[in-house]
């Protein structure tokens, strides 16, 4: 043992040793911020670049007008339309589904095989590429249910490709839920759906909005299946209003339909040599990457303003 | 006692009603958990139908000795190999981005950023997965491949380095917050210990916390891996769609998912050779993120446990 001490006999060599150590520790507080501040740099670059040079083409055309040979005239009407029904979609798919899910195995599932099953199931989903979704799609929406290259199949595709998202948080913002006030509830000879829907659904929907918007944020951006299942990305037209003048005042015929979406546009124009097109492509994905940044932000919002007011 | 039940409030039949409508619902809500179990199920079994009818053309030994990939040319060939040596290749490159910026990212979060600073940067540095891959895409193909040509002028337009660097920084956010979550698990009195016996917090993190934490940074990277094997469009759009059998990042390359979403953007009759391929090529890419992922995952579960 002492032959290790002696060497910090010395004070002086002890004293270089903790001044270098600690000099060495204020090294890594400065290179963990640069890497940190590099990192959000390029989210930076990132937007400025886009809106530099898709800035020749924001204005009011650039929203109404149709895809068009012609770079300084073509729009992405067709694309934003078609982007917000398939989130419809979406959202009345993956929302419903996955806050069930998440409420029947935090609240309901007895811990058994059938259970893990499914708790594998979800986490597996989790990491399945996003174009395997799309060749699911294909091969089952597209031509197994006869749904064609159809605003309905794109839909359901990205539902099942948010599901997990959606469950997940619905799992976590449900157990962060006190057990004292479920067992308040049943002593008042509440049922089990009582306790969920009257105390533990009121309590997590902060949670539950907050994984909604995250997945459908994921959704808007996601191109590949979208691609696969064959959107077109010339479309001079629109789909059918839902809403119509006449009984019965809502039609489903825009389900049917062929569509076109935002990133694949995006997509399109990035792949065309011309470099005129690739102004559109900047401006589309400024457009597009506002979107998602706008609906993480109001997810942290929400999750913030949840947690401020919820008092355990 | 019993007077009290048999008071109005609780009739009998309100009771039975309120039984009947919780079984109601709560097979509802089993028949939405088994949503994600027929999912999965549909997943394999349209990879298996779709792929057996292509290995019924295309040799098995073929598929994986051949090194050319053209099942779309007169001479066909199909050797998935130039697909896995691209997949693989930007793999690498958005490792050794990711690996080291992620980790030095968790060790400064979890060991010595301030509290407030923590709770601001981690939200903000999500935004980073949250980019809608396209759009790096984009940024790769217009941004960074012209800085690099730069420095190195014979790189051609399309290449697998640009693609792969965007791919590393994209997954950043999720091996940081993987690791910290590592990280942050190892108990307190492990670096209390440590920083008894005088080491300084650097040292703390660098020799008792990170090994303490080391399978919940291999799940990190692990499932950082399975999500660079899986990444589509960055590649399709900055590292070009040809199929070429070679492992230096700087020459443009098809990957596996690059290859799928080529063969979508043509027109390919239901039940072709072609068509069958790109389920061949998912099957393959399924299988392995599939690896990685259960290799991940049960390392997650190992570092949640261990303390």
């Amino acid at each position: 043992m002492s032959a290790q001490v002696a060497p910090y006999r010395n004070v002086d060599l002890l004293r270089q040793g903790l001044s270098r150590r600690k000099m060495l520790d204020q090294l890594f507080v400065i290179v963990g911020l640069i890497v940190m501040l590099a990192c959000l740099l390029v989210l930076a670059v990132l937007f400025i670049d886009l809106i530099r040079d898709g800035s020749s083409r924001f204005g009011w055309d650039f929203f109404t007008n149709f895809a068009s040979r012609r770079p300084e005239r073509a729009g992405i009407l067709a694309a934003w339309v078609g982007t917000s029904l398939i989130m419809l979609v979406t959202a009345m798919c993956a929302v419903p589904v996955g806050v069930a899910a998440a409420i029947y195995l935090e609240e309901y599932a007895p811990k058994n095989w059938f259970t893990a099953i499914i708790e594998i199931n979800v986490t597996n989903l989790a990491g399945v590429p996003s174009i395997v979704y799309g060749l699911l799609a294909l091969g089952l929406f597209v031509y197994q249910f006869d749904l064609g290259q159809s605003i309905a199949a794109a839909g359901l595709t990205l539902a099942l490709l948010i599901l997990p998202i959606v469950i997940v948080a619905t799992r976590e913002s449900i157990r962060s839920v006190p057990k004292a006030i479920r067992e308040a509830a049943y002593g008042l000879g509440a049922t089990r759906w009582e306790v969920t829907k009257d105390h533990v659904l009121p309590y997590s929907t902060g949670g539950i909005l907050t994984g909604m918007i995250l997945g459908l944020s994921r959704a808007i951006g996601e191109t590949a299946p979208i691609i696969t299942i064959g959107a077109l990305s010339f479309i001079a037209f629109l789909p059918q209003s839902p809403i119509q003048s006449e009984f019965p005042f809502i039609s489903f015929q825009w389900l049917d339909e062929p569509f076109t979406a935002m990133p694949i546009q995006m997509f399109n124009w990035v792949s065309r040599p011309d470099p005129e097109f690739q102004a559109n492509a900047a401006a589309a994905g400024a457009i597009l990457l506002a979107m998602t940044l706008m609906m993480n932000a109001v997810a942290i919002w929400i999750r913030y303003r949840f947690r401020k007011k919820i008092n355990w | 006692m019993s007077e009290a039940i048999s008071k109005p409030g609780i009739s009998r039949k309100a009771l039975r009603y309120r039984k009947l409508r919780d079984r109601i619902i709560e097979s509802l809500l089993v028949a939405s958990g088994l949503v994600a179990v027929f999912t999965t199920l549909a997943i394999v079994a349209i990879l298996l139908i779709e792929s057996t009818a292509f290995f019924e053309h295309v040799s098995l030994i073929e598929f994986f000795t051949d090194t050319m990939w053209t099942p779309l040319f007169a001479d066909a060939h199909y050797g998935i190999l130039p697909l896995v040596a691209g997949t693989l290749t930007t793999t690498m490159v958005a490792l050794l981005v990711a690996v080291p910026l992620g980790t030095t990212i968790a060790i400064y979060l979890s060991e010595f950023a301030p509290y407030q600073v923590r709770e601001s940067v981690k939200p903000v540095l999500e935004l980073l997965g949250a980019v809608p891959t396209v759009v790096y895409g984009y940024f790769a193909l217009t941004m960074v491949t012209p800085v690099l040509q730069y420095f190195m002028p014979e790189l051609p337009g399309f290449n697998m380095l640009s693609a792969g660097l965007v791919i590393g920084l994209m997954i950043v956010p999720y091996v940081s917050s993987v690791s910290e979550d590592a990280m942050r698990a190892v108990p307190r009195y492990m670096r209390e210990g440590s920083y008894a016996m005088g080491a300084t917090r650097l040292q703390t993190a660098l020799r008792v916390v990170v090994p303490g934490a080391f399978s919940g940074l291999a799940a990190a990277f692990i499932l950082g891996i399975s999500r660079a094997v899986g990444e589509t469009m960055v590649v399709a759009i900055a590292a070009g769609m040809q199929p070429n059998f070679t492992f230096d990042p700087r020459e443009p390359a098809a990957t596996i998912t690059a290859y799928i979403v080529q063969v979508s953007l043509g027109d390919l009759p239901h039940g072709s050779i072609g068509y069958q391929s790109i389920f061949a090529a998912g099957l393959v890419l399924m299988f392995i993120t599939l690896i990685f992922n259960v290799v991940g995952f049960s390392l997650t579960r190992k570092f949640r446990e261990a303390y």
